[in-house]
């Protein structure tokens, strides 16, 4: 008991929270990651999670099996659902060499709050009742009372520790290996990759869907875990943080990492403040304002100074590739 | 398959892109309503006869159309110098407070003029607008900061603000003597005369011109003018199409930056006010925040290929589609319809603006003519 009062403090229940509240940040800003740094700037990513949130979701309510398989198949649809968004947006881009940057925003438009993802929460008639299964801490071992450290390393849910291992994995793909080698060379230099026998568009597609795909299930970390249900536009600019989440992570898995879960501090703060009863004279948009006007202070401390020459960015980021006008 | 830079682009392709986007939004719409256990045709009638052909529709369209117009020039005005402002939906709010705030203060003060009332409404909204776009302004031009991301997280600092004003708060914006007011949270009226009037024409069966779309479309002309025909709208121009000749040709980047990110913001802002004294009338949190008014202008603005001009009949036409989504909710008219046909009709217009920079070419061998309809509707 003694070490549960310790788990109670505030900066364990606040720690805990931020990795529960960044985990959805981490995959969508992994996912962009990818994208990116094959050259592919998908602003759509708030988009693709609403649509991932709300398929995931549905899938979850239809598929009436063991919870661990209904999850996981809706982990699945969520991913399935993303990439989805993700090739309309890879087709106008990379096919039809469309502005990356509008094409993104019509994508958030398209699949959004008001959009795609309202409409089939409503066609399928998902609101208003909570998943019938979600994911839940998994007490690893027995850990997760061990004091500090428990909750927030071993009473987290499957999701937090997929989302580890991939960083684990994006990290070794990116550096060490050839495929990984290659995606650089696209982003950076499409023209070289192209000189030596790379496929510039097959490496373009595949990774704005993988980007798509994580976008997904970082939506259904929402209606699976943190709500868990359908509520339109649940994912409240999540998207467009973990945009910025990959400027301020310097192009790196590992730091993208460490700030999803900063921000998720952000966001997991006025509820928590709201149920101990703290700082209840300070009106609640303060708090709930702060992940946005972290997002905005971090990314003028990450752009100016030193690392204003864009340090990590991907030269060829947001350029289309056109073989015949290099 | 290949594409072909074109070395000149026609006139009619300008047109016919947008208007055959439109056409084949609808088209796959129809698809996503087949799909969805939806009977495309009944929708669309519906549809049209809310937005354009039933009783009443054209006036209700203007109300709808009217705040499209000015975030549609907000963004055009940016996103032409490929500054993309998309903190237009906050800049909106902002112009809707300070419009409000005015009006009940000048009404506190026992002022009877319209006139004034008018002036004053449309200065606040656009100084609040302005304001609230110098700050990822600032930040771009002097720490280089992304101005997407920084112009969209104020957008929902503002839309918590609105909040806090209204419901989670005593303000001066709230409503705290009525009995309604007192029973749930409400915003406080504006004085009568503090209402933006607006002129009957009798044409199409009777339509009110509220004097808000009078202003937008004044203002369209006026920034095509300052666009095409002034030094200013040339070096913004350069600047958009490459920063690096603007600067060795002397321009003062920064300077534009900040200028043209304040002008979107004032537009917005405008917007915003005219929002609050043509039709609102009151602070509704929940109202703004759910019309998505900001967002929607970039879909006007896209649509509109980025000309002012034609920034007011597409947002028309936009409005049209908007107003039937308020007034058809229910079961049979699908929720998110809007949003997604928007999306569908920007992804065509986009896949449209290839054709108008290349030629497309079917086959590997000699070059083909090929027929421009079945080319628009790729």
């Amino acid at each position: 008991m003694v070490l549960a009062s310790v788990n109670d403090t505030f900066v364990v229940v606040i720690a805990a929270a931020a990795v529960l509240y960044g985990t959805p940040l981490l995959f969508a800003a992994l996912g962009e990651l990818l994208a990116e740094r094959s050259g592919v700037l998908n602003l759509g990513v708030e988009g693709m999670m609403l649509v991932g949130a709300v398929m995931g979701f549905w899938a979850v309510q239809r598929l009436d099996v063991a919870d661990g398989v209904s999850l996981a198949g809706a982990l699945a649809v969520a991913a399935v659902a993303g990439a989805a968004m993700a090739l309309i947006h890879a087709f106008l881009v990379i096919t039809l060499r469309a502005n990356q940057i509008v094409s993104g925003l019509a994508l958030t438009i398209f699949a959004g709050a008001a959009g795609l993802s309202s409409y089939l929460g409503n066609d399928l008639n998902l609101s208003g009742s909570p998943a019938e299964h979600a994911f839940s801490g998994l007490d690893i071992a027995g850990l997760g009372d061990l004091a500090v450290l428990g909750p927030i390393l071993f009473d987290q849910s499957a999701l937090v520790y997929l989302s580890w291992l991939l960083v684990l994995v994006i990290g070794v793909y990116l550096a060490r290996t050839r495929p990984g080698l290659n995606v650089r060379a696209v982003g950076e230099s499409p023209a070289s990759a192209d000189a030596m026998g790379i496929d510039v568009t097959a490496y373009r597609y595949t990774h704005t869907l993988l980007g798509g795909a994580l976008a997904g299930i970082g939506g259904a970390c929402f209606s699976l875990q943190i709500t868990p249900q359908w509520v339109g536009g649940l994912t409240g600019g999540a998207g467009w943080i973990a945009v910025a989440l990959v400027i301020f992570a310097f192009w790196r898995p590992d730091l993208c990492l460490v700030g999803a879960y900063l921000f998720g501090a952000f966001s997991a703060l006025p509820s928590t403040l709201q149920a101990r009863g703290w700082l209840t004279s300070i009106p609640s948009e303060v708090f709930s304002s702060l992940p946005y006007v972290m997002t905005v202070l971090v990314l003028v401390a990450v752009s100016s100074g030193a690392a204003r020459r864009r340090l990590g960015a991907p030269a060829a980021l947001g350029v289309p590739y056109v073989r015949e006008e290099r | 398959m290949r594409f072909e830079r074109r070395l000149d682009q026609p006139r009619w392709l300008a047109v016919a892109v947008p208007v055959g986007s439109i056409a084949v939004g609808f088209a796959l719409m129809a698809v996503v309503l087949l799909a969805t256990g939806h009977a495309p045709g009944p929708t669309y009638r519906r549809l049209l006869d809310s937005a354009f052909f039933g009783d009443g529709a054209l006036s209700a369209t203007l109300v709808s159309c009217t705040p499209l117009v000015f975030t549609g020039l907000a963004a055009a005005a940016a996103f032409r110098m490929r500054l993309y402002n998309i903190g237009g939906e906050g800049q909106f709010y902002w112009g809707a407070i300070a419009g409000v705030g005015i009006a009940l203060y000048l009404g506190d003060r026992g002022v009877h003029s319209t006139p004034a009332y008018i002036a004053a409404t449309a200065v606040a909204g656009a100084a609040a607008g302005a304001a609230w776009a110098a700050i990822p302004a600032l930040l771009r031009a002097f720490a280089h900061t992304n101005e997407i991301i920084t112009s969209l997280m104020l957008n929902y600092v503002a839309g918590l603000v609105l909040t806090y004003l209204i419901i989670d708060s005593h303000s001066y914006w709230r409503d705290l003597e009525s009995f309604e007011g007192q029973t749930f949270p409400l915003g406080k009226m504006i004085p009568e005369e503090a209402k933006w009037p607006s002129a009957s024409l009798d044409a199409f069966g009777g339509i009110v011109l509220p004097l808000g779309f009078g202003i937008g479309a004044a203002l369209a002309v006026v920034m095509w003018l300052v666009y095409a025909r002034t030094r200013f709208g040339f070096e913004l121009q350069v600047i958009g199409d490459s920063p690096r000749s603007a600067r060795f040709a002397g321009m003062r980047l920064r300077r534009k930056v900040v200028a043209v990110m304040c002008v979107s913001g004032a537009v917005a802002g405008l917007g915003g006010a005219s929002f609050e004294a043509d039709f609102a009338y009151q602070l509704d949190p929940t109202g703004l925040q759910t019309s998505f008014y900001g967002y929607m202008g970039i879909v006007v603005a896209a649509l509109a290929r980025y000309n002012p001009l034609a920034v007011v009949p597409v947002g028309f036409l936009l409005g049209g589609l908007v107003n039937a989504g308020f007034t058809l909710q229910g079961a049979d008219f699908p929720s998110g319809l809007v949003g997604v046909m928007q999306g569908l009709i920007l992804f065509c217009a986009l896949a449209g603006e290839v054709l108008l920079r290349y030629r497309l070419r079917i086959g590997r061998t000699a070059p083909r003519a090929v027929d421009p309809q079945a080319e628009a509707a790729t």
